[in-house]
């Protein structure tokens, strides 16, 4: 039986299990990109929470206390967000990922383990101390779940990175072949944990979730500010904030710059991808922007500065910086994308810098709550931090491609087998469309919170009782017509 | 390959944990629209409104320790149950958000909608968590890699289906109870009403699962032969089953909950005997399923998550028991709850 002649020139077929990992890849980016809009949250306001209740605790100032629970309501909200959306991480990793999970079981299994048994049920047992426990505890007893929460939130961050940093940097293990294909197992726990950039990567992720609770309290009582509400609570709790995300803005700088040079040393290409280094040569230089073409192998419509990045990475301008011609094609990363995200969070991360040094500036001038065009400026720049937040783990993932495990796992050798593609189209309609709707109740729900404002604070506090002592924060503000006694009690509720 | 054994027994001690504790999570949501008024319904959610979260992380951190010890169940398990696994997330996520934003607005609409999606997510999830169990008893299709070769209807069996309904009716006798301890007064009259319907639902489903697993999955009591103190559960569960009516006929809120507590743990721990020393059993052939010891990570990681799991569990205890002492007593509402 003669049948038609097979068609001329087809195109390669597209295979089911390309598909799968093109959708999966997509997957896990929108729910861990969603869900990442809240844990920087939950660290950054945890630590500072633990300060404003420690105030209250040493000064038995109640403005401490009005701050500590209003905090707390926006910090159970957001929390709420957390763990909601984290339980999809927690097995994204079996049922898009099986291949994965097999080859990383070993490892990378016993992180996500142990971030549940020692963070999330410090976290979400104390948190109900927090939210609910008011009358229940004493103010010491309080505190101290205040303290446990903030620590159960630092311990996440902890095992997240680890197991993600030994992704980037694989570390204290040997393949062995297990049930038909090899697999990473353990040789060395603490090797494997402490591999060459967990520190690095924790720390800076660390500043950057500081960085955003900071700009996150600046935002809102900076409009309070300009509405003239909630005068005497506002102003103090934006300086706390503002002190919180220059520190860790000005921090940044340092742990970045560290933070590039450990992706330098172990993920060469990585780097290379970020600045669109494609040939190695002296005197790399640093791009401020461009447009990265792969075919023609240059920047188009760049600024480079000439040897900046030898000089930043090797601190001589003639040693040249690894570029991509190191290695075959095939093991490239995406390099425009990935040289966008990075640029976007450097430049968000110099503009933290700039704006929290204004702040600083003006604060120690003591006119910082007269600059309405400052106050103005921090209402929506709330939005930055969380964009390089996002940006910033883009960066990471991406320039890690095509590698899931560098240098042992490609991505698309990651994905489960079992699994067909219309289930993950199925899985990834709903996943974006409840998570668009989820998004808009909360911020919903959290702009009611935030109009709502602090409890009012009682006549008694403002007139009558012992004057509380003064903290540093008065210290600071007694420069200038800084006030926070005085002025705002007329305004109050205004 | 006493770390297998013992690291099976500590992945059933977190699922019992999570069983237990976010069994009657659930079982609360489930009855949640048999409740009326605002009021009752703001108590039905406060009664687990500072557990219920800490609850959940007991799923989590079992399947953190599944994936860790058994990284070929995990993969193999979440991916050949992927849509059905999928939807039980969002459940998941509908009954935590719901929680969370259901008192946040006073609308009549926004209450409602929140109430609908917090007792439907909870039944959902709770069946859903059945079929699971229930797929897990029969095996499913697992070739010599590993993979799951099934589709989605195979997971849709009527066995499944009847350990789905069973599971679904163990929580909400489970949170009747919960409610029983937690309210007073009128409301309680009402749960002690519910505890009677959801105790009769439950041991009608009870004799079913019984007589069907019996009848169509004699691998579930293969091991009483070899290992007779089985049997042991099996009393062990019969009794705490029917001690909860006789607990409930005397008004002892508390020996009814802890009766209940011990029904759940023999239920799982027979289901975990039967399976021993497999994970998932193949139906293509026992030479490829995941046991134990060939689904296992490392002895030395085994070691490894041993020592942490030693280290951490006692805290994990102690919170768990410091949180429940300090929101005991009857539930009221006051102007932090939900």
């Amino acid at each position: 039986m003669d049948r038609a002649a097979p068609p001329i020139a087809t195109e390669p077929p597209v295979m089911d299990s390309d598909l799968v990992v093109l959708l999966s890849r997509i997957q896990f980016a929108v729910t861990i990109g969603f869900h990442y809009l809240y844990p920087p949250l939950s660290i950054g306001l945890g630590l500072i929470l633990v300060f404003m209740e420690g105030m209250f605790l040493r000064t038995g100032n109640v403005i401490y206390e009005t701050m500590t629970r209003f905090w707390v309501r926006i910090f159970g909200l957001t929390f709420a967000m957390g763990v909601a959306s984290g339980i999809v991480m927690e097995f994204q990793f079996g049922t898009n990922w099986s291949a994965y999970s097999r080859f990383v079981g070993d490892i990378f299994g016993a992180a996500l383990a142990a971030e549940g048994i020692f963070a999330f049920f410090l976290e979400s047992g104390f948190l109900a101390i927090l939210l609910f426990g008011w009358d229940k505890v004493s103010p010491r007893m309080h505190f101290l779940s205040t303290v446990l929460v903030c620590l159960g939130a630092h311990f996440s961050a902890v095992w997240i990175i680890v197991a993600n940093s030994w992704q980037q940097t694989p570390a204290g293990y040997h393949l062995v072949e297990n049930a038909g294909a090899p697999r990473a197992e353990l040789i060395s726990f603490w090797e494997a944990v402490l591999n060459p950039s967990t520190l690095a990567r924790l720390t800076h992720v660390l500043l950057g979730a500081y960085i955003l609770a900071g700009f996150f309290v600046m935002s809102i009582t900076a409009f309070y500010l300009l509405r003239g509400r909630h005068q005497r609570f506002a102003r103090r709790a934006l300086v706390i904030g503002l002190l919180v995300a220059a520190f860790a803005s000005l921090a940044q700088l340092v742990v970045g710059d560290w933070s590039a040079r450990v992706v330098a040393r172990h993920q060469p290409l990585k780097l290379a991808a970020f600045d669109a280094i494609y040939k190695t040569e002296p005197r790399t230089p640093m791009f401020l922007f461009g447009f990265p073409d792969d075919e023609r192998q240059t920047v188009r419509y760049g600024l480079p500065i000439p040897g900046l990045m030898s000089l930043l990475l090797h601190l001589d301008m003639e040693t040249p910086v690894t570029g991509l011609d190191s290695r075959p094609r095939d093991e490239w990363p995406p390099v425009a994308l990935s040289f966008q995200l990075y640029h976007v969070m450097i430049a968000l991360g110099l503009f933290f810098v700039a704006v929290t040094l204004a702040g600083l500036f003006h604060l120690w001038r003591g006119t910082l709550f007269q600059q309405r065009w400052y106050l103005k400026l921090l209402v929506p720049a709330v939005v930055l931090p969380y964009i390089a937040n996002q940006v910033g783990w883009g960066a990471a993932e991406v320039g890690r491609q095509p590698w899931i495990v560098y240098g042992l796992l490609r991505t698309r050798d990651a994905v489960s087998p079992a699994v067909k593609p219309y289930e993950v189209w199925v899985s990834l309609v709903l996943f974006t469309a409840i998570y668009l709707a989820l998004f808009f109740v909360f911020l919903y729900v959290l702009d009611r919170k935030i109009r709502q404002g602090p409890e009012p604070l009682k006549p008694d506090d403002l007139a009558g009782g012992p004057h509380p002592p003064e903290d540093f924060l008065d210290a600071i503000s007694r420069r200038g017509k800084m006030q926070f006694h005085a002025t705002e009690e007329a305004q109050e509720g205004a | 390959m006493i770390l297998n054994e013992i690291w099976f027994l500590l992945v059933g001690v977190l699922l019992i944990g999570y069983a237990i504790l976010d069994g009657f999570d659930l079982g609360v949501g489930a009855l949640h629209l048999f409740s009326r008024g605002d009021t009752e319904r703001r108590l039905l959610i406060n009664a687990i409104g500072p557990v219920w979260d800490g609850n959940e992380v007991w799923l989590v951190t079992a399947g953190g320790a599944l994936f860790a010890a058994f990284p070929h169940a995990y993969a193999t398990a979440f991916s050949a149950f992927y849509l059905p696994f999928i939807l039980l997330l969002f459940m998941l996520i509908f009954r935590a958000l719901a929680i969370e934003f259901r008192g946040k607005e006073p609308m009549g609409w926004w209450r409602r909608m929140w109430d609908v999606s917090f007792c439907v997510a909870s039944i959902v999830a709770s069946v859903l968590f059945g079929v699971a169990i229930g797929n897990m008893a029969l095996g499913i299709p697992v070739g010599p890699d590993m993979e799951y070769q099934g589709n989605l209807l195979t997971l849709l069996g009527p066995y499944p289906l009847l350990v789905g309904v069973f599971n679904l009716s163990i929580f909400t006798m489970h949170g009747a109870i919960y409610l029983y301890m937690k309210t007073e007064g009128d409301l309680q009259r009402k749960v002690k009403g519910w505890i009677v319907r959801a105790t009769a639902f439950f041991i009608i489903l009870y004799v079913l699962t019984t007589v069907y697993t019996l009848a169509a999955v004699p691998s579930m009591i293969a091991n009483f032969r070899d290992y007779p103190w089985i049997w042991g559960l099996v009393v062990l569960n019969v009794l705490a089953i029917a001690n909860i009516p006789r607990a409930i006929y005397h008004e002892w809120p508390f020996r009814a909950f802890l009766s209940s507590c011990a029904a759940i743990a023999a239920l799982i721990s027979l289901f975990g005997m039967g399976v021993y020393p497999n994970l998932i059993r193949s139906t293509l052939g026992d030479a490829f399923n995941l046991t134990i010891v060939n689904a296992a990570s490392s002895q030395k990681t085994l070691g490894i998550m041993l020592l942490i799991a030693v280290i951490g569990i006692p805290f994990v205890l102690a919170y768990t028991a410091a949180i429940y002492w300090i929101f005991r007593g009857k539930v009221r509402l006051g102007e932090h709850s939900y």
